[in-house]
């Protein structure tokens, strides 16, 4: 019998395209508060990225990934770890990364600055991955330590429909199965890696159905429904906490701008037609609906936190541009707890070069 | 009356796409695949118009997976064709490392060359163009040390299409690494038609009396800079592009040296394990007793390469290049 995979890992919503429930199940648990804290953080990361797209086109910034369109997916389940969590980004989820607690300076890593990889003192941020992939036996490995340890932190490792090509894809989640590690495999499927459209990635339908070769459980989550992907999230996370193993999930998104603005996506799809019927989707609309129809929404709140997220990302922005120059002793004095003979050499050369070049 | 030679002013990147088309036209077997290389035409726009021009069945988007593009590439290749397989930058070449070094570089040796390996591995190398992390790396001497792969580097359109035609044609693996920052740096007269640059031979692309300067890929115009700089200053330089960086062309550096007797190698890599070394073991094969100072290197340092805001600090640059150049000299 031919099985109908689409069917077998439904996407999963709470609230549909029109912002009505479809699933009142966490009714009890939607406060509010809740809400606004979600609607806040959706706006202030597209503020972000829009921002930061801006410094791009005016040359403050360098090449830089937008992730505008899939705000849901990485507010909704950052929103959903602990404190002491781990957290696996890779460099297109800035929004899951801030949400969690990195500061804007994240942004400086695209202007070439180290310190943009650095997470706040006591928070487990990994800086986020560039080699595809590759992160996930990582994040594997600290769950395999967090288990052993017998600590209650669970970690959170996000990567594309590309990366499940990747071998790094099966080694971490096989290895998650066999140890059981508590570690939820945060897939944001936004159907496309660079030009690649996720059809010509797989042959598979769905990437979620991945999780039957593990034996580990799949969800299949609208990741433009804020509400859906925070529940769903917390529900891996717990379960992963209280020794339930692996969770995999697929978030199924859309970016509306380009890989990077190095790219150029009219090369491979038609931008304008498939954004207009994306739009219609979109995550924050969604969630602006749903607060209009169920009395969540106030006209003046909104103005209000538009004010402070404008005035919030500016000083990001002043920040970004304030830092003090790079430190040439970064290039040297962290590959080693002490420097090698080689790389002690090669710093003083290189150093009494550049003075004699600057004639200080 | 002489034929004239119909070339076009291309660009280092443009060369390599003719180089590619060239060898698409003429044999069928040659097939060109990797991330993005089909609709999009690569990331830096090498395979534009290929996909068009030859069909998806020629020119193709591969799964996000460098083992895969590289293990099934030496399948192909195993089997009568002719893979051009395309690594979006050398940085990510890591998870293909396992299938060049254990099956690539082996095939022939272990069969007795009952089954071969003529495939072609292209990718853009080196800093200095402001990329994000790993974008940048140029471990071109990881390669050089595996035993049965060569390994290519052009630093112009006119070697690029070239080296890049006999690489396709090789009978063995071949590296092929080409430097972006490069790519759309100038132009060059390439002939349309199909020629070939002969793997293993390096030129001499400058001549003097004084110091050898021995470079290639990105750096050439260092090396090229370094020179005209130092000619103000009295001292001529031969300049060697090695274009092959396996095997070493040790007749055109031996020359070189003998004249000479001073040696400056520049490469971005890191020192230590660097093809600089290689190049030191040459001249004390081939030339010791013509040396009159100690070899000078220029090189990266024994680090990855700096975020960007950094990057320039580990590059040489033509004043380091000079530095070593007085050093040799005054030795
Ligand atoms: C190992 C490796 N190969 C290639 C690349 C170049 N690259 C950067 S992003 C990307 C596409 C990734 O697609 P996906 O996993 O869907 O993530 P998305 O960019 O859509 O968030 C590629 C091929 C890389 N960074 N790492
Ligand atoms: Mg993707």
């Amino acid at each position: 019998m031919e099985r109908n995979m689409e069917e077998e890992f439904p996407v999963i919503q709470i609230i549909d395209k029109e912002g009505r429930y479809v699933d009142g199940t966490y009714k009890n648990e939607i406060s509010q508060e809740l809400v606004q804290r979600f609607y806040r953080q959706l706006v202030c990361m597209r503020t972000f990225d829009q921002k930061a797209i801006n410094l791009q086109r005016q040359g403050r910034l360098g090449t830089y990934p937008g992730f505008e369109g899939q705000e849901a997916a990485q507010v909704g389940s950052a929103l959903a770890l602990e404190e002491d969590d781990w957290m696996f980004p890779t460099y297109r989820d800035h929004a899951a990364s801030i949400t969690f607690g990195r500061s804007y300076n994240i942004l400086s890593s695209w202007n070439g600055r180290i310190e943009g990889n650095l997470p706040p003192e006591g928070k487990n941020i990994v800086p986020p991955s560039v080699p595809i992939a590759t992160q996930l036996p990582l994040a594997t490995g600290v769950a395999m330590a967090n288990k052993y340890k017998g600590s209650n932190q669970a970690v959170i490792v996000y990567f594309g429909d590309g990366a499940t090509s990747e071998g790094d894809f099966h080694e971490g989640l096989n290895f998650a199965s066999v140890y059981q590690a508590p570690v939820v495999f945060f897939n944001q499927n936004n159907r496309y890696a660079i030009s690649v459209p996720v059809w010509k990635q797989m042959n598979s339908e769905t990437i979620a159905q991945k999780s039957l070769a593990y034996d580990i459980p799949g969800r299949r989550i609208d990741g433009n429904d804020v509400l859906a992907v925070y529940f769903e999230t917390k529900k891996a996370l717990e379960q992963a906490r209280n020794g339930g193993g692996p969770t995999l999930i697929e978030a199924v998104t859309w970016r509306y701008g380009a890989h990077t603005t190095a790219d150029d996506p009219t090369k491979y799809r038609n931008q304008k037609e498939e954004n207009e019927k994306h739009r219609q989707n979109d995550p924050i609309l969604r969630l602006e609906l749903f607060m209009k129809a169920y009395g969540y929404w106030d006209e003046n709140w909104k103005d209000r936190i538009k004010d402070e997220i404008k005035k919030e990302i500016d000083n990001a922005v002043k920040g970004l541009e304030s830092m003090p120059p790079p430190d040439i002793n970064d290039i040297y004095d962290y590959m080693f707890e002490k420097p090698t003979w080689t790389i002690e050499q090669q710093k003083q050369e290189y150093i009494n070069h550049w003075r004699g070049e600057m004639k200080c | 009356m002489l034929t004239k030679i119909k070339t076009n002013k291309l660009t280092p990147i443009q060369a390599i796409t003719d180089g590619l088309r060239t060898m698409l036209k003429e044999r069928e077997e040659v097939i060109v695949l990797g991330e993005d290389v089909g609709v999009n035409g690569g990331v830096f726009r090498a395979t534009d118009g290929l996909q068009e021009e030859f069909g998806e069945s020629r020119v193709f988007d591969t799964p996000l997976s460098e083992a895969g593009i590289i293990g099934t590439s030496i399948g192909m290749a195993m089997n009568g064709m002719l893979p051009v397989a395309e690594i979006q930058f050398l940085g990510f070449i890591y998870p293909a490392y396992e299938q060049i070094m254990t099956h690539a570089t082996r095939m022939r040796y272990r069969t007795k060359g009952r089954f071969t390996v003529p495939m072609v591995i292209r990718a853009p190398y080196g800093a200095g163009v402001r990329a994000p992390e790993i974008h940048s790396d140029s471990m071109e001497a990881l390669f050089t040390h595996m035993p049965g792969i060569k390994v290519v580097c052009p630093s112009n359109p006119y070697d690029a299409k070239g080296l890049l035609i006999s690489a396709i044609e090789d009978p063995d693996p071949v590296l092929f690494l080409e430097p972006l920052k490069l790519y759309r740096a100038f132009r060059d007269e390439v002939p349309e038609e199909k020629y070939k640059v002969e793997l293993g031979k390096g030129k001499l692309i400058q001549e003097g009396e004084d110091v050898t300067i021995i470079a290639w890929g990105a750096m050439i115009p260092v090396a090229m800079q370094a020179a005209k700089q130092a000619e103000e200053k009295g001292i001529t330089c031969d300049v060697i592009d090695l274009r092959t960086l396996y095997p070493i062309d040790k007749d055109i550096i031996a020359k070189s040296m003998q004249k000479t007797g001073r040696t400056v190698i520049v490469h971005e890599a890191p020192a230590t394990g660097g093809l600089g070394n290689d190049i030191i073991s040459i001249i004390n094969d081939t030339s010791f007793l013509y040396m009159k100072s100690p070899i000078e290197r220029v090189t990266g340092a024994d680090v990855h390469v700096p975020f960007w805001a950094l990057e320039e600090h580990n590059i040489p640059t033509p004043a380091r290049v000079m530095d070593a150049i007085h050093k040799v000299i005054d030795f």
